[in-house]
C-alpha cells in the first residue's frame, strides 16, 4: 500500500461557484478528533457524496454545517447566491435552516405523534410569519398562510411519493417511507443545499431505486445542491458527480467516483476498517 | 411464595365450587400473590389512617379503634375486590382492549367531529350559565373563588406544560403578580379625600380593577419574559427547579417587603369591578353570580383563542419542540423564542386569574401563593390530560369539587388521602388523563409501544 500523497488534499479545487465552502475545519471531543483540518466545497447544483468508514466524521461534518456542533478551528461559509458569502460558524441551527441549509438525520428524527402532512407543514411554516396573536384570532393572513402550508405540504408529499400516507402518523410509516418523509420535511424549508445523512440505510432494494430517482429529481427538477452521506456504493456511484472520502476525521481523497475507487489510500482505509456489521455495501469500492 | 402457586390437591375442596376455586388459585402467578399482599397491606393502612387516633390515656386506641372486627373486615373485602379487579385486568387486558376497539373507533370519530365539539362547548357553556344560580351559597362561593379562578390558571399552565412541554413549578407566582398588580393600580395617587389604597405604596394613577386586566397581563408578560429568557435554555428537571425557586422567591419577597406589600397582612380593600364607559354602566358587588358570569365569559374566550392557537403554526411548532427539540431546530423553528412565547402566554393568563381573584375577594396575602398551589394546578393539568383544553377545565373542576364534596362525608384531615389515592389510581390506569389531547395520547401510545418520543421533557439524545 502506498502512503497518501504528500500535498494537502482538499475537495475545494475545481469548484468555481461553491454553494458552501468549508475550510480547515477541526472538531474535537476530548481526546477524539472527529474532524481534522477538513476543507471541502459543494459546487452550486452538484451532488457531492461524502463516504468513509464508521466513525470517520461524516455526521460530525453535517453537525458542524448545521450548527449543532461548533468547530474548534476553521470557517464555513454559505453562498446563497454567487458572490454573497454568509459565515455559518457559531450560528444557531434554526438560523442556518432559515438561511437555506436543510438536513435529514442518520437515525430518523420525525415528529412521531404528528401525521405525515403535519410534519411537512412544520417545515413549510418555518418560512411563514403568523404570530401567536394572529393564530389566536385566526386573522385573514393566518388563514391564507394555513391554506398555503396545506397546499405546499401536499405537493411535497406527492413529490416524494407519500401523498396517500398524508394523514397517517409518522411513526406508523415504514422505514423507507419515514426516510422520504424526512426528506419532504427538509425540502419544505426551501433550502438551497440539502444534506442527506445515509438516506438509504435500512431500506430495501426497491426503495433504494426510488430513492436514487428522488435524489436525482431533487437535484434536477428542484435545482438543489445535495451533500450526501452514504454507505451504499452503488447509490453513491450512480448519483454523485464527485466523492469526498473521510477517514479518522481527515479528508483522504476527493474526485470523481472512478478516481476515488482507484485511490490506494481509500482502498486501504476501507480494508483497514473492515467492519463485519456493515456487510458488502460498505466493502472496499471497486 | 411459589408453593402457594401450586396448592396441594388436598385443599378444602369439600364445598360445591371447590374445584373451580382450586383451579383459579392454581392459575395465580407469583406477581398475583404479591399484589394480593400489597392490597391487604393497603387495606389495613387505610383502615388505620381513617380510623380514630390514640391519645395519652389510650396509647393503642388508634390501632384497636381502627381494627375492630366489622370495620377491618369491610376494608379487607374492599382490598380483596380491588385485587380481583386488578388481577382480572392484567390477565384479560388485551382481550378487553380488542373487544372495545370498534367502540373506541366510533368514539374517536364522534369526539373528533367538529360539530360534536362545538355542541359540547355550547352545552357546557349553557350548563355553566343555567345551573349555578340554583346552587347554595357555599357552592357558588366554591365556583367563583376556587373553580373559576383555578380553571383559568389551569388553562394557562396547560399552554406551558401541555403544549410546549415545559415543566413550570412556580406558576402561581404569576397569579401573585397579577393579584398584586390589581391591588397596586386600584389604589390612589394620594390618601387625600378619604381615599384608601390597598397597599402602602401609591400608583401614579388610579385604575378601576376592570381596566387593570391589560396592566396585569403586561406585568405578567414582562415577568414571564424576564424569568424565561435566562432559564428556558435549561432542560426538563433544571427548568422545574428554577421555576420552583422563582415561585418561592416571589412569595417570600412579597411576604418580607412590609413597606410595599403590607407583608403577611396582605393587601386589603381592593375594590370590586365596575364598568362605567359612556352609556355602559355596571357595578360588581358582593353578589357572586355576576363574578361567575364574568369568569365564564373570560374562560370561554380564552378557551376559544387557545384552541385556535393549538391548531395553528404556533401550536404545531410547540408540538415539534416537545417531540424532538433538535429536529425542530433543524426544521427552522427558533426553539427558545417559541418556549418564551408559551411561558409568557401562560403567565398572562395567570395574571388575569389573579386580577379576578383580588377583586372578588378584595383581599390577597402571600398565603394565597404557596408552593402547593403551583403543584395543584399542575396536578389539574395532568389529571385532565396534558395539552387538552377540555381536560384542563374538567380536571380543575373535578379535583376542586371533590375535596369540597368530601368535606361533609369524611374527616377533614382525611380528605387529601382520598384525593391522593384517586391520583395514584388515575396515573396507573389512565396516565394520559381524563380527556387527553390527541397528540399527547398518541405520544403516550408510542412510548408504550416502545418507539419513544413521548417523554417530552427528556433531553434529546447526545449523539446524532
Ligand atoms: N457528541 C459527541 N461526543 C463525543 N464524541 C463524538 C460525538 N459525536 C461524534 N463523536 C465522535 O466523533 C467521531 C466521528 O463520529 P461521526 O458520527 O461523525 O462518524 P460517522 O462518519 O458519521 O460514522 P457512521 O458511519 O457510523 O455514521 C466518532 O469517533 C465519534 O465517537
Ligand atoms: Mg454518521
Amino acid at each position: 500500500m502506498t502512503a497518501p500523497p504528500v500535498e494537502e488534499i482538499d475537495a475545494v479545487s475545481g469548484v468555481d461557484d461553491p454553494v458552501v465552502q468549508v475550510s480547515h475545519l477541526t472538531l474535537r471531543f476530548g481526546g477524539v478528533t472527529s474532524l481534522s483540518d477538513v476543507s471541502l466545497a459543494v459546487a452550486r447544483g452538484e451532488i457531492l457524496a461524502v463516504i468513509g468508514p464508521n466513525g470517520a466524521g461524516k455526521t460530525s461534518l453535517f453537525n458542524c454545517l448545521t450548527g449543532v456542533y461548533v468547530g474548534e478551528k476553521g470557517t464555513i461559509s454559505f453562498l446563497p447566491r454567487p458572490g454573497e458569502q454568509v459565515p455559518l460558524a457559531g450560528r444557531k441551527p434554526h438560523r442556518i435552516t432559515q438561511l437555506g441549509l436543510a438536513r435529514t438525520f442518520q437515525n430518523i428524527r420525525l415528529f412521531n405523534a404528528l401525521t405525515a402532512i403535519e410534519n411537512v407543514k412544520i417545515g413549510v411554516e418555518s418560512r411563514q410569519r403568523t404570530g401567536p396573536i394572529g393564530a389566536m384570532l385566526r386573522l385573514p393572513r393566518t388563514r391564507r398562510e394555513d391554506r398555503a402550508s396545506d397546499a405546499r405540504a401536499s405537493e411535497l408529499l406527492e413529490f416524494v411519493g407519500l401523498r396517500a400516507q398524508a394523514n397517517r402518523l409518522a411513526a406508523a410509516l415504514s422505514y423507507g417511507e419515514q426516510r422520504r418523509l424526512e426528506i419532504a420535511r427538509a425540502l419544505a424549508t426551501q433550502p438551497a443545499l440539502l444534506l442527506l445523512d445515509e438516506p438509504a440505510a435500512g431500506t430495501n432494494p426497491a426503495e433504494k431505486a426510488d430513492l436514487e430517482r428522488l435524489i436525482r429529481r431533487i437535484n434536477t427538477e428542484m435545482g438543489l445542491s445535495v451533500l450526501l452521506i452514504e454507505h451504499d456504493m452503488r447509490l453513491v456511484m450512480s448519483v454523485a458527480a464527485r466523492v469526498a472520502v473521510l477517514n479518522f476525521g481527515k479528508l483522504i481523497a476527493a474526485g470523481t467516483p472512478a478516481e476515488v475507487q482507484r485511490n490506494p489510500a481509500v482502498i486501504e482505509a476501507y480494508l483497514g476498517a473492515a467492519d463485519p456489521e456493515e456487510g458488502e455495501s460498505d466493502a472496499a469500492p471497486g | 411464595m411459589s408453593e402457594f402457586a401450586n396448592p396441594p390437591a388436598s385443599g378444602d375442596g369439600d364445598s360445591g365450587f371447590g374445584p373451580s376455586v382450586r383451579r383459579i388459585v392454581a392459575s395465580l402467578t407469583d406477581s398475583d400473590w404479591r399484589r394480593l399482599g400489597g392490597c391487604m397491606f393497603a387495606a389495613v393502612l387505610v383502615a388505620l389512617m381513617t380510623g380514630t387516633s390514640g391519645n395519652a390515656q389510650h396509647l393503642t386506641a388508634g390501632v384497636t379503634g381502627s381494627l375492630f372486627r366489622p370495620r377491618i373486615v369491610f376494608f379487607l373485602l374492599i382490598g380483596l375486590a380491588l385485587w380481583a379487579v386488578m388481577t382480572a385486568w392484567t390477565r384479560y387486558r388485551d382481550d378487553i382492549r380488542d373487544g372495545l376497539a370498534p367502540a373506541r373507533k366510533v368514539q374517536a370519530e364522534v369526539t373528533g367531529n367538529r360539530w360534536v365539539q362545538y355542541g359540547g362547548f355550547v352545552a357546557v357553556l349553557l350548563l355553566a350559565i343555567l345551573i349555578p344560580p340554583q346552587l347554595s351559597v357555599f357552592w357558588q362561593q366554591v365556583l367563583v373563588s376556587q373553580i373559576g379562578v383555578f380553571v383559568l390558571l389551569t388553562i394557562g399552565l396547560n399552554v406551558v406544560v401541555g403544549f410546549a412541554g415545559l415543566l413550570d413549578l412556580g406558576y402561581i407566582a404569576f397569579y401573585a403578580i397579577g393579584a398584586y398588580t390589581a391591588a397596586y393600580f386600584t389604589g390612589y395617587p394620594d390618601n387625600k379625600r378619604g381615599h384608601i389604597s390597598p397597599l402602602p405604596v401609591h400608583p401614579p394613577f388610579h385604575v378601576n380593577p376592570f381596566f387593570v386586566f391589560p396592566l396585569a397581563v403586561i406585568a405578567c408578560l414582562i415577568a414571564g419574559l424576564l424569568l424565561g429568557a435566562p432559564t428556558l435554555r435549561l432542560r426538563g428537571d433544571y427548568l422545574a427547579i428554577v421555576t420552583l425557586g422563582f415561585g418561592e422567591i416571589v412569595r417570600i419577597v412579597i411576604n418580607n417587603s412590609e413597606s410595599v406589600t403590607n407583608g403577611p397582612r396582605g393587601a386589603f380593600g381592593i375594590p370590586h369591578f365596575s364598568i362605567d364607559v359612556w352609556k355602559l354602566k355596571y357595578h360588581w358587588t358582593l353578589d357572586l353570580m355576576p363574578y361567575w358570569y364574568l369568569l365564564v365569559a373570560i374562560i370561554a374566550i380564552v378557551f376559544v383563542l387557545f384552541r385556535q392557537l393549538e391548531n395553528s403554526r404556533v401550536g404545531r411548532a410547540w408540538t415539534a419542540i416537545r417531540e424532538d427539540e433538535v429536529a425542530a431546530a433543524a426544521t427552522g423553528i427558533p426553539t427558545l423564542k417559541y418556549k418564551l412565547m408559551a411561558f409568557a402566554i401562560g403567565a398572562s393568563t395567570s395574571g388575569l386569574a389573579g386580577v379576578i381573584f383580588a377583586s372578588e375577594v378584595g383581599f390577597v396575602a402571600p398565603d394565597n401563593f404557596v408552593l402547593i398551589n403551583s403543584l395543584l394546578v399542575l396536578v389539574y393539568v395532568i389529571f385532565g390530560g396534558m395539552g387538552s383544553l377540555p381536560g384542563a377545565v374538567a380536571g380543575a373542576s373535578f379535583l376542586i369539587w371533590l375535596p369540597n364534596k368530601l368535606r361533609d362525608l369524611v374527616a377533614p384531615q382525611d380528605r387529601f388521602i382520598y384525593f391522593g389515592a384517586l391520583l395514584v389510581v388515575m396515573m396507573i390506569f389512565r396516565p394520559q388523563g381524563v380527556f387527553p389531547s390527541r397528540r399527547r395520547a398518541r405520544e403516550i401510545g408510542l412510548a408504550e409501544a416502545g418507539s419513544g418520543g413521548a417523554d417530552a421533557m427528556a433531553a434529546p439524545g447526545g449523539a446524532l
